[in-house]
C-alpha cells in the first residue's frame, strides 16, 4: 500500500457462488486513492464498480488479495470491527437514498452521530452544519416522504458527511435525479469534498457525474481497464 | 440509552403498526388482570363468606364426627368440655349439636340434618337470634335453597322426625320463622336450624354438641379431651383447592388471550424484518453492529408492551374501579360452583397482580420479539441494502 492512500487494493478477486457455477465479480483489482481524491469508479452493469466499492466500505469482503482502508485489512476485520469502521470513518451514499422513513430530515442526519454517542449540544452543532453545506436547514423537520428526489439525495449527502469522515461512497448517487438535481448534489459534494478534504469514490456510470470527477478508474469484466486523471488535485499531489 | 431512544423513535414512527398492535395488547393486559381479579375476589369472598358463616376461627370436632360419613352424625357428639364452656359463655364460642331426621314436605319425605345452635351465639354470621319460641311449633331457620328444594316458606309449618339418644322416633311440627339467603351452601341445604337448647332436651343429649366453633377472635384451648381442633388451614384446604382448579381453568382463557396478541407481536416483527430489511442494510453502513440490529428490533418489540401497559391503565383503570366498585351479577346457576358464591362477585386486584402481569407480558413480548430478530445475525450488509434476506 502506498504511502498517504487511505484505499488500497491488491490483487483483489470476488467471486459469488451461482448456483453450479461461480461468477468472478472483480478480478486482480489493484487501485490505490489518496486522502481528498474525488474518484469514479466508471463502468458498465456487472462490471463490478458496486462489488468493488462495498469491499472498500467493509460491507464485503474480497475473496482473495487484499483491501486496505485507512490501514484496516477489510479481508480480516470481524463484523463488529468492520461496523466501528463504517461507523466513524465512512459515509455511504445509495442510488435510493435509504432514508430511515420513520425520522425527519434532522433525525436522519444525526443518526450516525447518536451512534458515536457524540453529545447532544455537539450534534445540534454538526447537523446544523451538515443541513447548511446541503441546503436543508429549512426542512429539518420533514419526513422523508415529503421531500423531492434530489432533497432526499442531498439529505443522505448530509448524512454521509455529518461525521466527517475521511471518506465518503456514493453508488450512483445520480441514478434517481433529473439533470438539474444531478449537478446540484454533485457540486455539493464537490464542496465538502473541497471544503472537508473528504476523500469521495463513486460508482457510476452516469456522464453528469463523470463530469466532476478529477479521476476516473473504468472497470471492464471485473478489470481495471483504465485509470485516467481528468483534473489535476487541489494540492498538485497526483497519484 | 440511545437504543432505547431509537426504539422509542421507531415504534412510535410506525404510526398504526404500531398502535394495533398497543391496542391488541392492552386487551390482554386489562383481560388478564380483570379476570385474574375475579379469582383473586372470588377467592377472598368464597373464604370470608365460608369463616364468616361456618368456620369462624376455627372448630372443635367431637372425635367420632367426621364430615365426609353423615352415618357418624348421630353418634358424633359429647360434652363440652369446661375449657370451652367457658368460652361459650362469654361468646367467644358457639356449640352446635347435629342430628340426622327427615321431613315431609307436601307428603313427600326427606332426610335433613338437624343443627342446634344457640339463638344468642356471636360467632356464626347465621340469623340465629330469630329462633325464639313459637306458640305453635318449634322454631325453625332453612336456608333460601333448602325452602325453594322442599317449597317452604316463612311461616309454613314443617313436620319433623328424629331418633333421640336411645333410638326412640319422635317427631314434632316446626315453624319457619325465617327463610335466610346465603352464599354458603353448607349451612344451607337439607338442614335446619333451630334452639340448641330445644335440640339437646328433645334427643335426650343435655350439655352436648357435635362440633364448637370458635370466634375469630379466640385462642384454642389445651384441656378438650375427646374433641380434635381443626384450625381454618385444614378447614380452608378443599375450598382452596377447590378455587385454584378454577384459576387454571380461567388461565386457560387468558393464556389465549395472551397467545393472540404475542401473535400479533410476532407477526409484526416478521413483518418488519421482511419490510425493514433494506433499512438494517442501512443501518450497519451508518455502522451500527447486528447485535446492536438486534437488540433494537428486540427492544422496538418490548416497548410495544410498556405502551399497551400506558394504555392499558388509561382506559383499564376506570373500568377495573367500575367493577370492583359495582361488581359482576352472578346467574343462579353458580350455586354449582360448588363453593359459596354471593349474587355479585367483586374482584380484587392486587399491587402483585397488576405488577405480575405488567412484568410477564413484558418478558413474554421481549421474548417473543427477540425470536425473529435472530435472522438478523445471519443477514449480509450488501444483501440487505439491496433488500435481500439471506
Amino acid at each position: 500500500m502506498q504511502d498517504s492512500a487511505v484505499i488500497a487494493t491488491e490483487k483483489l478477486d470476488k467471486i459469488y457462488p451461482l448456483g453450479q457455477t461461480t461468477l468472478r465479480a472483480l478480478d486482480g483489482v489493484t487501485v490505490s486513492i489518496r486522502r481528498g481524491e474525488f474518484v469514479g469508479l466508471v463502468g458498465p452493469s456487472g462490471s463490478g464498480k458496486t462489488t468493488l466499492l462495498n469491499i472498500m466500505g467493509a460491507l464485503d469482503a474480497p475473496s482473495s488479495g487484499t483491501a486496505e482502508v485507512l490501514g484496516n485489512r477489510i479481508e480480516s476485520l470481524t463484523h463488529t470491527a468492520a461496523a466501528m469502521l463504517r461507523n466513524t470513518h465512512i459515509g455511504f451514499i445509495f442510488q435510493t437514498f435509504n432514508l430511515l422513513p420513520v425520522y425527519t430530515v434532522y433525525e436522519n442526519v444525526e443518526f450516525p452521530l447518536l451512534l458515536q454517542g457524540i453529545d447532544a449540544a455537539e450534534r445540534r452543532r454538526l447537523v446544523a452544519d451538515a443541513l447548511e453545506w446541503v441546503g436543508l436547514a429549512d426542512r429539518a423537520d420533514s419526513k422523508p416522504a415529503q421531500l423531492s428526489g434530489g432533497q432526499s439525495q442531498r439529505v443522505a449527502i448530509a448524512r454521509a458527511v455529518v461525521k466527517k469522515p475521511e471518506i465518503v461512497l456514493a453508488d450512483e448517487p445520480s441514478a434517481n435525479l433529473d439533470a438539474a438535481n444531478s449537478h446540484h448534489i454533485m457540486k455539493t459534494m464537490v464542496g465538502i469534498n473541497r471544503e472537508l478534504h473528504t476523500t469521495f469514490v463513486f460508482a457510476t456510470h452516469d456522464e453528469k457525474v463523470i463530469g466532476y470527477l478529477r479521476r476516473k478508474i473504468t472497470l471492464v469484466d471485473g478489470k481495471v481497464a483504465r485509470d485516467e486523471r481528468l483534473a489535476p488535485e487541489p494540492g498538485g499531489d497526483q497519484p | 440509552m440511545m437504543m432505547l431512544k431509537l426504539a422509542i423513535r421507531n415504534t412510535l414512527g410506525a404510526g398504526l403498526r404500531t398502535w394495533l398492535n398497543v391496542v391488541a395488547l392492552s386487551f390482554a393486559f386489562v383481560a388478564i388482570i380483570a379476570l385474574q381479579g375475579f379469582y383473586d375476589g372470588m377467592n377472598e369472598q368464597v373464604q370470608r363468606a365460608t369463616v364468616d358463616a361456618l368456620y369462624g376461627g376455627g372448630q372443635y370436632w367431637q372425635q367420632a364426627y367426621d364430615p365426609y360419613d353423615p352415618l357418624t352424625y348421630d353418634d358424633a357428639h359429647g360434652e363440652v368440655p369446661p375449657a370451652l364452656d367457658s368460652l361459650i359463655a362469654d361468646r367467644r364460642a358457639a356449640a352446635l349439636l347435629f342430628r340426622s331426621a327427615t321431613i315431609y314436605p307436601h307428603g313427600r319425605f326427606q332426610p335433613v340434618l338437624l343443627k342446634g345452635i344457640d339463638p344468642a351465639q356471636q360467632t356464626l354470621s347465621i340469623p340465629s337470634g330469630l329462633l325464639t319460641d313459637t306458640s305453635d311449633g318449634i322454631p325453625a331457620l332453612i336456608g333460601a335453597r333448602m325452602a325453594r328444594n322442599i317449597g317452604a316458606a316463612k311461616g309454613d309449618m314443617i313436620t319433623v322426625q328424629w331418633r333421640d339418644v336411645h333410638g326412640t322416633y319422635d317427631a314434632r311440627d316446626f315453624r319457619v320463622v325465617e327463610v335466610f339467603r346465603t352464599t354458603v351452601q353448607e349451612i344451607d341445604n337439607g338442614q335446619l336450624w333451630m334452639p340448641l337448647g330445644r335440640l339437646r332436651d328433645l334427643t335426650g343429649l343435655p350439655g352436648q354438641a357435635t362440633m364448637i366453633v370458635l370466634n375469630r377472635t379466640a385462642a384454642p384451648v389445651r384441656d378438650a379431651d375427646g374433641w380434635t381442633f381443626r384450625d381454618l388451614e385444614y378447614l380452608l384446604r378443599d375450598l382452596r383447592s377447590l378455587i385454584r382448579m378454577k384459576e387454571v381453568q380461567g388461565s386457560i382463557l387468558y393464556m389465549m388471550l395472551l397467545f393472540l396478541a404475542m401473535l400479533a407481536i410476532f407477526d409484526t416483527q416478521v413483518l418488519s424484518i421482511w419490510r425493514r430489511r433494506r433499512e438494517m442494510g442501512t443501518l450497519m453502513a451508518l455502522g451500527m453492529t447486528r447485535g446492536g440490529i438486534i437488540g433494537l428490533f428486540t427492544m422496538e418489540g418490548a416497548f410495544h408492551s410498556v405502551l399497551a401497559a400506558v394504555v392499558a391503565a388509561a382506559y383499564g383503570i376506570p373500568l377495573l374501579a367500575y367493577l370492583a366498585n359495582t361488581g359482576m351479577g352472578l346467574p343462579s346457576a353458580t350455586d354449582n360452583f360448588g363453593f359459596a358464591l354471593g349474587e355479585r362477585l367483586f374482584p380484587a386486584y392486587s399491587p402483585a397482580l397488576v405488577f405480575g402481569t405488567i412484568v410477564l407480558v413484558f418478558v413474554v413480548t421481549t421474548i417473543v420479539s427477540f425470536l425473529p430478530t435472530r435472522r438478523i445475525a445471519r443477514l449480509r450488509p450488501t444483501d440487505a441494502l439491496r433488500g435481500k434476506l439471506t
